[in-house]
């Protein structure tokens, strides 16, 4: 048994499977595309065109690095405005050509710099929460690793939210919560347990639909076997969204965020 | 004594210290120091100026209360929203207590106060935040309330303002805090398909997951001067980049220069304006 601690190690580990993995196994065919017309290409980010079974879908997905190198090239999954813009154009271009939307998100958060707030890093999360609320296609989201703050929730408005057994999402690092919350970064560990951050916690309080199960150990140790496990919901969910009505489809995605909260009333 | 006073009013208690529920009640006392111009200020001429220092022109922070005085016609304010109680659902420790003793000393129930009333005659709904409540944060119910106020301003087709002051995402409520950013934003869509405006105004400090929803999806964005906006807040940024930030960094005019706001608003002036644009958009239908 993993505590929520030991899930947060396993989902940022350098060996876990990250999107272009899944992308890779996953799909037959996959198109990437570039830029977000506006101000630049945000290689934290990775969209495209891709073909699964019968299905033409946009799939979005935040990319980290496995090595150092890889990780500065990717800014360690840390997307700036411009690279949620980039995932809110190609949305918008599947919306036009009537293509379902996959995202993989696994991200630490926005990223907190100077040029990412002149550019309106708020901006660029609240229209992506804003219009990912009305597309009118299905939108399925999954958390492959870290899912940390506004930054994945960027990605995460959707049809169907899923998670991968070990991944987490919250909101914000164990370690900012100790460190803020109770003032001791070191109180890590405790933080996560109370977070609720886990797959099994955020299907209790109902904020996700469906958690994905790793191969023993976690999904670093057998990436045909998640692989396979993530494209079998992938098609399962595709199969049932489809066939949804649209309007019916956008209503059932409103009610969703609509009721949660916990209030006494 | 009043050097005592004025100890006590550090002002980086006032401004960043998250212990700033005492924000509002810093003119307290006969005297004041004012945290930008560092002028020692009589108590009384500060209220009677709005809260606005008289030498310098700081704009400090103030309670919904009395925002909503300023705003909104005298007798015409109609609360909704009322009675919606916050839960633990992480059981963090303390946190009950924490809002319970915030709810008596603020005499407010929660982060944001939500209402129908009229400016300059004119019918709108209104959300104004609270910086005295736990830094203005948002979790449950000040998500619940901000989605009520929008659906209200659907439903009787009325222009909606959101006066913004909040630190983010309420941690102590974990992630259910987070997804409030998304039910809001999904509660603007709709709003936004009806064609109603909606005006938001940011307010010293607009920071964390509220930037990140509402407050930047007004068809109109104003700011009262030098307010502090942004997503990450200035103390992350420096220690992820290692650097000290340029003056004037995530302030209004900041803001302004780089095109994410319409107009800054000094306070004198915000009732005035704002009916301005509420005539300006008034529906022949």
């Amino acid at each position: 048994m993993f505590t929520a601690w030991d899930k947060v190690l396993l989902a940022r580990d350098s060996k876990r499977p990250r999107t272009l993995d899944y992308i890779e196994n996953i799909f037959d065919e996959f198109i990437e595309l570039h830029g977000d017309r506006l101000f630049g290409d945000d290689k934290s980010i990775v969209g495209g065109i891709a073909r699964i079974e019968n299905y033409v879908v946009t799939v979005i997905g935040q990319q980290k690095g496995k090595t150092t190198k890889e990780n500065m090239e990717r800014n360690f999954g840390m997307t700036n405005p411009e690279g949620y813009r980039k995932a809110l154009r190609l949305m918008k271009q599947a919306e036009k050509f009537g293509r379902p939307i996959i995202t993989f998100i696994d991200t630490p958060g926005a990223y907190p710099g100077i040029g990412a707030e002149e550019r309106g890093q708020g901006e660029a999360i609240a229209k992506n929460l804003l219009e990912m609320s009305t597309l009118k296609v299905p939108i399925i989201c999954i958390v492959i690793g870290e899912g940390s703050s506004g930054g994945a929730l960027a990605l995460g408005v959707g049809d169907k939210i899923i998670m991968l057994e070990n991944s987490v999402y919250s909101i914000l690092s164990p370690e900012g919560f100790a460190s803020i919350l109770y003032k001791d970064a070191t109180k890590n560990r405790e933080a996560a347990e109370n977070m609720k951050i886990t797959a099994k916690d955020l299907k209790e309080l109902e904020i996700i639909d469906e958690i994905i199960k790793e191969p023993t150990g976690g999904s670093q140790n057998d990436i045909a076997g998640i692989t396979s496990n993530v494209k079998k919901s992938i098609i399962k969910n595709l199969n049932k969204l489809t066939k949804i009505n649209k309007d019916i489809l956008l209503e059932e995605r409103y009610e969703k965020f609509r009721k949660i909260g916990k209030i006494e009333r | 004594m009043i050097i005592d006073k004025i100890k006590k009013m550090n002002p980086e208690d006032i401004q960043f210290s998250s212990k700033n529920e005492v924000a509002g009640d810093m003119l307290v006392g006969k005297w004041v120091k004012c945290d930008a111009c560092k002028e020692i200020l009589y108590k009384e001429e500060v209220h009677k100026n709005l809260s606005v220092c008289p030498n310098c022109g700081k704009h400090f922070r103030i309670s919904s209360r009395r925002r909503i005085k300023q705003i909104i016609d005298e007798g015409t304010f109609e609360e909704i929203g009322k009675g919606l109680k916050t839960t633990n659902p992480l059981n963090f420790e303390g946190y009950e207590k924490k809002l319970e003793s915030l709810q008596e000393k603020t005499k407010i129930e929660e982060a944001v106060t939500t209402g129908i009333g009229e400016i300059e005659g004119e019918k709108v709904v209104l959300a104004v935040m609270d910086g005295n409540f736990m830094m203005g944060s948002m979790g449950s119910v000040v998500g619940e309330k901000i989605t009520l106020a929008i659906e209200t301003s659907i439903k009787l087709r009325l222009p909606l303002i959101i006066f913004c002051v909040s630190g983010g995402a309420r941690m102590q409520e974990g992630i259910i805090s987070l997804m409030q950013m998304a039910k809001t934003s999904a509660a603007l869509a709709k709003h936004n398909k009806e064609g109603l405006l909606y005006i938001s105004v940011l307010t010293d400090p607009t920071t964390g997951g509220v930037t990140a929803s509402f407050a930047m999806l007004g068809d109109i964005i104003l700011a009262e001067p030098n307010a502090l906006i942004g997503f990450a807040g200035p103390r992350v940024i420096e220690q992820t980049i290692k650097q000290q930030l340029p003056d004037g960094f995530q302030r209004s005019e900041f803001l302004l220069e780089h095109g994410f706001i319409d107009r800054i608003v000094e306070r004198k002036n915000m009732k005035t304006e704002l009916a301005n644009i509420l005539k300006l958009h008034r529906r022949c239908d």
